[in-house]
């Protein structure tokens, strides 16, 4: 499992809109460089970042060669209710990595 | 694709002035250029034939970037985000890297607020250019200019 | 004037602007002083700096019993949080056996070999970085004291020669530009005063965290000299005389530079 680092707020009223920050460790290799000999690195990134709340999906992103390195996301919903929010990193050579992080929302 | 055509005297100049990472032999050519035309079919194949007005979508970039390889980079739509009226994706291209997608966000009412920020890579100074869809499937973008350097010492192989 | 006094004269003028200004400790500035706003905001935000990805895999690291002796860090080392505050403040360090300064790269590796009895780690290696950035961050924050011990002298000494010798293809030393030039910019970029006290640092240049003893490689390749090989002791003796030269300076570890 890749490094993550999740910030979402522990607690929150009904109808709060909050920010969620997502930092995930990989190379995004962008497949355009080349070592001294000549050779293309092959591409090795991320393709798609997945969040859903208690279930539903509530974001999604594509992510091209042309996002850097350890990539970092942030975005908003509303805090609806308690639970958990899940997050889910695919992409090239079977990278998978999943994280969560729970919220108490009154 | 458009064929890298170099002769030794441009590798050497590109090589000498290109900025070189990492721990393992690499050395970044200035890479293919994207074409504008690329960049327009990047972006009909997201919005079809409708038409893009200018306006509700802004971009958060510094116009001189500290280092090309991440770039920090918010995009925000003004829009009310209720359930009849809100922004369903942000789609962000570029000008001049080797490809002309940077990312395609996709979002809904439940987001609360139509903002977006990641960091992202950019080859030279150039335009990055946000569209965003809405909910009647209209189309709103903006574009911004950022210039690029170099970084100052060329790293080789470490 | 006669041709040997102006030669001589050519030659101290030439030799003598690379005995460059110490900057006064007054005006001592972190890196972090000479970067924009955003890079800035990468480092303040630990769910937002990049490097603390690598303090994760390092805590991870810290806790990995490994090696015949099948043993921790935290085993004989307890919470890093506790037992390595204001270690890497003090690095390099004065090792009585060797008789000489060791980095907190040497330092890990050396309990490696001798207690854990595993492997020692490749320089720059991913958990080499990991486990120092660790360890690093504990002391984030505090002032650096590197440099106090007396038996250190010479090796300080050493280092500060080197940062003085003009080298390389362009006849530059580490003070033309960190003494005498910064506040200015070199094509584009903040000349900084070059003080160490981020390191491990992530480098958006590298794109991943790296070593101070990458760094200055780096810098040395840059004005075309041939580096010495990581762990020379050149390049310990330079690190230390940097971290004296920062001396009272808070670590920020891992700080975030371009």
């Amino acid at each position: 499992m890749a490094s993550t680092l999740i910030n979402v707020p522990p607690k929150a009223k009904r109808g709060d809109i909050i920010e969620i920050k997502t930092l995930t460790s990989h190379i995004m290799e962008t497949g355009f460089r080349r070592t001294a000999a000549g050779e293309l690195i092959p591409r090795d990134i991320i393709t798609s970042f997945t969040c859903r709340y208690n279930g539903n999906e509530i974001f999604r992103a594509d992510f091209f060669p042309a996002i850097s390195a350890n990539p970092y996301l942030s975005f908003f919903t509303i805090a609806k209710e308690s639970g958990k929010f899940e997050f889910e990193w695919i992409g090239d050579n079977g990278f998978s990595t999943t994280a969560s992080a729970s919220i108490a929302v009154e | 694709m458009p064929k890298l055509n170099t002769t030794r005297r441009d590798f050497l100049g590109l090589a000498g002035g290109a900025a070189v990472a990492g721990a393992v032999p690499i050395v970044t050519l200035r890479p293919i250029e994207a074409t504008p035309a690329m960049l327009t079919s990047a972006i009909r194949n997201v919005v079809g034939e409708a038409q893009v007005k200018a306006g509700k979508v802004k971009i958060d970039i510094p116009p001189l970037v500290e280092n090309g390889n991440t770039v920090p980079m918010t995009v925000s739509v003004t829009s009310p985000m209720t359930e009849t009226d809100y922004v369903k994706s942000i789609h962000v291209f570029n000008e001049k890297n080797p490809q002309p997608n940077i990312g395609n966000f996709y979002i809904g009412p439940w987001a609360g607020r139509a903002q977006v920020a990641t960091r992202i890579r950019l080859a030279d100074s150039q335009k990055v250019v946000a569209i965003a869809r809405m909910s009647d499937d209209s189309f709103w973008s903006v574009s911004a200019e950022v210039i690029v350097t170099l970084a100052a010492c060329t790293e080789e192989v470490n | 004037m006669k041709p040997s006094h102006a030669i001589a004269l050519a030659l101290l003028l030439l030799g003598g602007s690379s005995l460059a200004a110490e900057i006064p400790g007054g005006e001592r500035r972190s890196g972090y002083s000479f970067m924009g706003p955003d890079t800035r905001a990468m480092q303040d935000d630990d769910t937002s700096n990049p490097g603390m990805l690598f303090v994760l895999d390092g805590e991870a690291l810290w806790n990995k019993k490994l090696g015949a002796a099948d043993k921790a860090c935290s085993d004989c080392h307890g919470d890093a949080r506790e037992s390595m505050k204001g270690v890497a403040a003090r690095y390099p360090a004065f090792d009585k056996a060797l008789g000489r300064p060791v980095t907190l790269e040497q330092r890990i590796n050396m309990e490696r070999t001798q207690r854990q009895q595993a492997e020692a780690l490749p320089y720059e290696s991913h958990d080499l970085l990991a486990l120092s950035v660790f360890v690093a961050n504990q002391s984030r924050g505090m002032p650096i004291t590197a440099g106090d011990d007396p038996e250190l002298k010479p090796f300080v000494e050493q280092g500060h020669a080197l940062f003085m010798q003009r080298e390389g293809q362009l006849n530059l030393a580490c003070a033309n530009c960190h003494n005498d030039n910064f506040d200015k910019r070199l094509a584009g970029s903040p000349i900084t005063q070059g003080e160490p006290n981020g390191y491990p640092e992530y480098r958006l240049e590298w794109q991943t965290l790296g070593s101070l003893e990458r760094r200055l490689r780096s810098c040395i390749t840059g004005v075309r000299a041939q580096p010495p090989d990581y762990g020379a002791p050149e390049l310990v003796a330079l690190e230390l005389y940097l971290m004296s030269r920062a001396h009272g300076m808070k670590m920020e570890t891992p700080a975030v530079r371009p």
